[in-house]
């Protein structure tokens, strides 16, 4: 009866606070939306210069696989000083530079030089654009072997598979993390200010004097917000597979376990800066710096967690987001990997139950 | 008039610094955030684990293998003796590339006849799949080169002299650490000031500071300069850092980057300000800094570039000031980049905070009740 | 004090009547490095049926007693027993039997009154079936019954008190605490409030334990306990404390003299242990039993006539108090006329003449018009009263002179300035000192003077010279270094009138200066409210003590955002007389205005 009473009281207070159904569904959507849209690593459209000192058939052969190819956006100069200059300002970010000779050196033994300068600022754009320009080379080569009548290609041919996303559409791996990413905002900010708001209220104090226990304090406050997290993931899920076109390889009852416990996971972290800090500023001020940027940098959603350095490695085991990023990846694109699965699961549980009952500690009926 | 702003002025510092637990918040999270990201935020991958499953006996293959083992960016884990071996160690993630020799290798390249290796590459994260298929195609090209010259074939009628300019290593450090001292100028600087109103309005002390004869203007100053000087301090703080620490090269004139650094501070702190206006209560101010923080952070060209987002987005990152601070960052530091290059980054920021400061100082006026 | 006080505790002490009890109670505080001894080897016993008040200046050790009797705090010594229980260690055994109703209760303000009950009935585990009943008898009871669906939030002060104390009786408690229920609560519901602590004892057998600055409403309770910087100095019933007093207690009245100059020089005088405005005459409280001489206390003055009075609780409470400052050589400071408070410069400018100047003054919110159509002059030199229920549109009044509220319609002059088109240089030339603490809590009192000094325009060597001024007038300069939000009640309060007459304004602004504060601390702060009446400055006050309402020169009721009368307190008295009450207090007058015009507006229905 008493938990009942708190639960409800929660939800009244859900409703009448319209903030906090922002929080959970209109957050979500929006965030999808912009950065489902926004946030991409597939350069397309590439504006790069040819520079062609001398232009004939060879180079307009060389050109032509630029002009096809959906990643480019040539744009053709005279010299290459232009070149440099719209290099420096950034109008295109590659130039490909065929000398007077291209023509001539194409056909004396050792070949054409054909260079290329990459703007590297963006390190990996820069990588990328290289690739990209060396597929359009190893075509060209191709091609202009079969005309020749030559037989020699490479002597070693490259077959690539890539599995679960053989597009290599970033989108694909991008929105279950992104889903990752939301999951925490509305986690922390959800609850992170709840409690610290009932202590500045006063309401903690009247709570306390009832016969009311904190266990059924903390249960509680997770129901509702639990719920509401629920729905939100609901909905960033039917946008991902819907809206984005993301394959759902996994079991839907899989997916929301994961996600049941990763909210459990992150609304235990809320409610532990919440009751420790028992003051809306600095929760709030927490809340920011410990969820959003390391689940951002460090949850492997973008940045490769095997390539960082050993101790920033171990950082990232302290991350509930980390745990999620790598379901929600699992789950969306390879299916129910239970080898996967399982200590993940297992390390957001511990997580979980570490942050709970640690709250539950922190929540004595004492004042002081 | 100049006083009692200095008044103002001192009186937000004792504020914001006296107390111990917003003076950490304030100057510690910063530096460690710059260490920890700086580390971690990189597009460059090294050490990736793959497995072999080589059916070739020809030393062919072996000097392939060899190849791919040698280099710092692969670490061999496994070899494999079945095709069903494969997939387990994908799926678990265990590896990220199984490269596959098939039994006629050695035999077809000897025969002159060209011989194909199949790689399997882990596409979950296709940004890291798109990065390890350029590592695995520089290694062939390499072999390949290898391999024509010890023929004495004939070589490609053409080849690809490629140069990256700015940053000749392609190392993303190099990119994403002058990002770091945007990023975390952002988030100091909109803490600071977002919450500074609201803060006075529930406790009870804006309303003592209205009944003084401070004019809005001049309460605007007042909390507009300390989030000014928080923000110049901390960014130079992390500027030393990434020039000290990472290393990063600073090509161009600190007066480009000062220049820059001074209109994105007007910027922030005017989104700030008029935040903190907005907002009734703290909470209310730390959502609104909050739902200004993520989208103007991703939305940057922070990690992900602004030129592969849909044009729509596009048109949307143009209100984002520390899109273009970035751009000036990464000029001056990368590029060396003149300020007559760089102009059109700095009238948008300026317009942006002159904007939002007046927004605030009407909402000041506007909103006293 | 005297050892007969604790007298009557050892005569009624049958264990079975105590309800509570604390035996060697002490408790610390660790504070930064600073520690309080917040209670001092306590021991009490609150006899059941009895309504107990527990009274003593800030940072008695009020508030924590009643925590530790919950059992929300635990001793660092002794032991406290609650209804048999150990507090500390059955402390939900405590819980479920107690009703504990805090300073701030807390309301869900984003609650209806319906669910706040519901809330609290679920919690206190209250039968679903027990439930309509009890409600309804809580909702007769308190008059809300007509508001269940509004949320709390918008209920005024009075309602919300009543409503937290609903909602703490859900489950009828054997034992009830109640930390300072009245405080900021206007007089019409604070009678109501004690209507119902009366009825819940006589029908429910209800013990009650409650703190209180009130000391007329301590009065009124059948067990008084004082505490003083953590000690119990004294307990027994309120006749035991009066009878102190007894033969050193006067009226003095010396027509066609000003009260204040009067209470002032009394003050002043050696024998005296306190003077204070009640009705048309000076109270007055001698240190010994002999009769007071009119010749030697106001020489000069004639028609001056002493009577004796019945003694009251404060006489011996605020005795009580003072003797014991004393032996610290440092007495309670007093206010001496013709001090250097305000400005002096003003007594020469302009003469008499309206400073305040409100005309037709409305306010709007939304549909609500929390004013509607004010009228009043202030004149300078004169200590003005704003009083009225809660929410009856004083505080609005209020923000609206002070120039933080635009008014709707009507005009407002300030110094003579428009407040519409001036707004900053008329508020160069007031002083401000709003309802809650309102300075910046982690700068110290240097700090905090430094800067209003330098938000008036102070600089150089004037500014250094109104620094050593406030804190030496205001008796700041011990706690120089102190961060404020640190600072005791009495302190901050200090501090805050310190900071608003820094710049020495021609009008001073007090919203509820000094709900909560104690009546030595209030004694004090009328005084300096006096020396700065001398200097011509206009002072402009609200209150919900109605003795200190006698104390202004002029008074203005206000009721629904009109005012109900206006004039000075003897007028406004007088209007009041009927046959029932042929000399009304200020208290019984306040009331009747209030609720005559309740009954027209109902009538009008």
């Amino acid at each position: 009866m008493r938990l009942r009473g708190l639960i409800h009281k929660e939800f009244y207070q859900i409703l009448r606070d319209p903030s906090s159904i922002a929080i959970a569904f209109l957050l979500p959507v929006v965030l999808l939306l912009v950065f489902g849209y926004g946030v991409s690593l597939d350069a397309e459209h590439v504006p790069v210069a040819l520079v062609v000192e001398q232009p004939d058939a060879d180079t307009a052969g060389f050109t032509g696989g630029f002009e096809q190819s959906r990643y480019f956006q040539p744009v053709v100069m005279r010299d290459m000083h232009e070149a440099e200059q719209a290099l420096m300002s950034r109008r295109v970010s590659a130039v490909v530079h065929l000398r007077a000779d291209f023509a001539r050196r194409l056909r004396q033994p050792g070949g054409a030089p054909v260079q290329v300068i990459v703007n590297g600022v963006d390190a990996n754009t820069g990588r990328l654009i290289l690739g990209y320009i060396q597929g359009v080379w190893q075509k060209w080569l191709a091609r202009r072997a079969l005309e020749t009548g030559e037989t020699l290609g490479a002597p070693v041919r490259l077959e690539s598979r890539v599995w679960f996303n053989s597009e290599l559409r970033s989108r694909n791996f991008l929105v279950p993390g992104l889903i990752a990413i939301i999951m925490t905002l509305i986690g922390a900010l959800l609850t992170a200010l709840v409690m610290a708001r009932e202590w500045e209220r006063g309401t903690m104090e009247a709570l306390m004097v009832t016969p009311v226990t904190m266990r059924e304090v903390l249960v509680g406050k997770l129901v509702p917000y639990f719920l509401l997290g629920m729905g939100g993931m609901a909905l960033s899920v039917a946008m991902g597979v819907w809206l984005f076109g993301v394959p759902l390889r996994g079991s839907l009852w899989v997916l929301f376990g994961a996600a049941a416990l990763f909210l459990l996971a992150a609304l235990g972290m809320g409610l532990l800066i919440s009751t420790v800090a028992k003051n809306q500023f600095v929760a709030g001020q927490v809340a920011i710096i410990t969820t959003f940027l390391p689940a951002f940098i460090l949850s492997g959603f973008i940045f490769d967690i095997g390539s960082m350095p050993p101790v920033v490695q171990w950082l990232t085991y302290l991350l509930a987001a980390r745990y999620f990023v790598a379901m929600l990846q699992t789950i969306f694109l390879a299916g129910d990997v239970w080898s996967v699965i399982w200590p993940n699961a297992l390390a957001l549980a511990v997580m979980a139950a570490f942050f709970l009952g640690v709250s539950r500690r922190k929540l004595r009926k004492r004042l002081e | 008039m100049l006083p009692r702003i200095l008044a103002l002025m001192i009186k937000e510092f004792l504020a914001l610094l006296k107390d111990k637990r917003s003076r950490t918040v304030v100057f510690v999270p910063p530096i460690l955030q710059l260490l920890v990201f700086g580390y971690a935020a990189t597009f460059d991958l090294n050490r990736i684990p793959f497995a072999v499953y080589n059916e070739d006996p020809g030393p062919a293959s072996r000097d392939l293998v060899a190849r791919f083992a040698g280099s710092p960016n692969f670490r061999e884990v496994a070899v494999l003796a079945h095709q069903k071996q494969i997939s387990p160690l994908v799926d678990t993630k265990r590896v990220l590339l199984v490269l596959h020799i098939g039994p006629t290798f050695s035999r077809d390249l000897f025969g002159g006849r060209s011989a194909p290796v199949q790689v399997i590459l882990d596409g979950r994260n296709s940004n890291t799949a798109a990065v390890l298929l350029s590592y695995v195609n520089t290694i062939m090209t390499g072999f390949n080169l290898g391999w024509q010259e010890r023929a004495g074939g004939a070589t490609a009628q053409a080849r690809l002299e490629t140069r990256a300019w700015f940053n000749p290593n392609l190392v993303s450090r190099w990119f994403i650490v002058p990002g770091i001292v945007g990023l975390l100028t952002l988030v100091v600087t909109t803490l600071v000031t977002a919450l500074s109103v609201a803060r006075e309005r529930e406790q009870g002390t804006f309303d003592q500071l209205l009944v003084t004869p401070f004019r809005p203007g001049e309460i605007l100053l007042g909390k507009a300069l300390p989030g000014f000087i928080i923000g110049l301090f901390e960014a130079t703080l992390i500027i030393l850092l990434a020039v000290l620490w990472f290393q990063i090269p600073l090509r161009g004139s600190l007066l480009t980057l000062y220049a820059g650094l001074l209109c994105f501070l007007l910027s922030t702190v005017g989104m700030g300000l008029m935040i903190s206006s907005l907002a009734v209560t703290q909470q209310q101010g730390l959502l609104g800094a909050f739902l200004f923080l993520v989208p103007c952070i991703i939305l940057s060209g922070f990690a992900t570039p602004i030129a592969n987002m849909p044009d729509w987005v596009q048109q949307i990152t143009y209100l984002d000031p520390l899109r273009y601070f970035l751009i000036i960052l990464r000029g001056v530091f990368l590029q060396g980049t003149p300020f007559h290059l760089l102009a059109d980054q700095f009238w948008p920021m300026a317009l942006i905070g002159v904007v939002n400061l007046l927004l605030a100082g009407y909402l000041f006026r506007h909103r006293l009740y | 004090m005297k050892s007969e006080v604790s007298g009557p505790v050892e005569q009624t002490n049958r264990a079975e009547d105590a309800v509570l009890e604390l035996r060697g109670v002490s408790k610390r505080f660790v504070i930064g490095r600073r520690t309080i001894q917040a209670l001092r080897h306590v021991n009490l016993r609150v006899l059941r049926g009895q309504v107990t008040g527990l009274i003593g200046p800030d940072g008695a050790g009020k508030t924590t007693l009643m925590r530790l009797a919950v059992g929300l705090l635990a001793p660092d010594d002794g032991r406290i027993h609650a209804l048999g229980f150990d507090a500390t260690r059955d402390s939900p055994a405590v819980q479920a039997r107690v009703g504990y109703m805090p300073q701030r209760f807390g309301l869900y303000e984003d609650l209806s009154v319906q669910e706040n009950l519901d809330l609290y009935a679920d919690l206190q585990g209250l039968p679903p079936d027990a439930r309509p009943a009890r409600y309804h008898e809580l909702m007769h009871m308190t008059g809300l019954a007509r508001f269940t669906t509004r949320l709390a939030g918008r209920l005024s002060g009075g309602m919300k008190q009543k409503l937290g104390l609903a909602c703490t009786l859900v489950r009828a408690p054997e034992l009830l605490l109640l930390d300072e229920p009245t405080v900021g609560v206007d007089p019409v519901s604070r009678r109501e409030l004690w209507q119902i602590v009366y009825r819940l004892v006589r029908e429910e057998g209800m013990t009650v334990l409650l703190s209180t600055a009130y000391l007329d409403e301590a009065e009124r309770c059948h067990e008084v306990i004082l505490m003083h910087e953590g000690e119990v100095l004294g307990c027994g019933p309120p006749q035991q404390f009066r009878e102190q007093s007894r033969g050193r207690t006067y009226l003095v009245s010396a027509p066609g003299e000003r009260k204040r100059t009067v209470q002032e020089k009394l003050a002043g005088a050696a024998s005296v242990v306190d003077a204070l405005i009640q009705g048309e005459r000076i109270r007055l409280v001698t240190a010994g039993e002999t009769p007071p001489d009119p010749a030697e206390l106001l020489p000069g003055l004639a028609g001056v006539s002493i009577q004796p009075a019945p003694p009251r609780l404060e006489d011996s409470f605020v005795a009580m108090l003072k003797q014991r400052r004393k032996p610290g050589g440092d007495a309670l400071p007093r206010v001496q006329a013709g001090r250097q408070v305000g400005p002096a410069s003003l007594s020469s400018e302009n003469g008499p003449g309206p400073v305040i100047e409100i005309k037709d003054v409305k306010r709007r919110f939304g549909d609500f018009y929390a004013v509607k159509g004010v009228t009043f002059e202030v004149t300078r030199g004169e200590v003005f009263g704003l009083l009225g229920a809660n929410g009856a549109g004083k505080s609005t009044t209020f923000r609206m002179l002070c120039g933080l509220l635009p008014a709707s319609e009507g005009s407002l002059r300030v110094a003579g300035l428009d407040l519409r088109r001036a707004a900053a240089a008329a508020r160069a030339r007031i002083g401000y000192m709003s309802q809650k603490f309102s300075l910046y809590g982690n700068l110290n009192v240097c700090e905090n003077l430094r800067f209003f000094s330098s938000a008036y325009g102070l600089t150089g060597q004037r500014q250094r010279r109104r620094l050593d001024w406030a804190l030496e007038q205001f008796e700041l300069g011990t706690v120089a270094d102190t961060v404020s939000l640190d600072l005791s009640l009495g302190y901050k309060q200090r501090l805050a009138m310190a900071c608003a007459l820094m710049h020495e304004p021609e009008i001073l602004f007090l919203d509820e200066p000094t709900s909560g504060v104690d009546p030595l601390a209030r004694r004090d702060f009328w005084g300096r409210i006096n020396g700065l009446a001398a200097q011509h400055v206009t002072v402009m006050v609200t209150t919900h003590f109605m003795e200190e309402a006698e104390c202004c020169d002029r008074l203005a009721i206000m009721a629904d955002g009109e005012i109900l009368a206006l004039g000075t307190p003897q007028e406004i008295k007088r209007r009041q007389c009927s046959a029932g009450q042929p000399e009304p207090t200020m208290e019984d007058a306040f009331i009747a205005l209030i609720e005559g015009q309740g009954q027209t507006r109902g009538g009008a229905k």
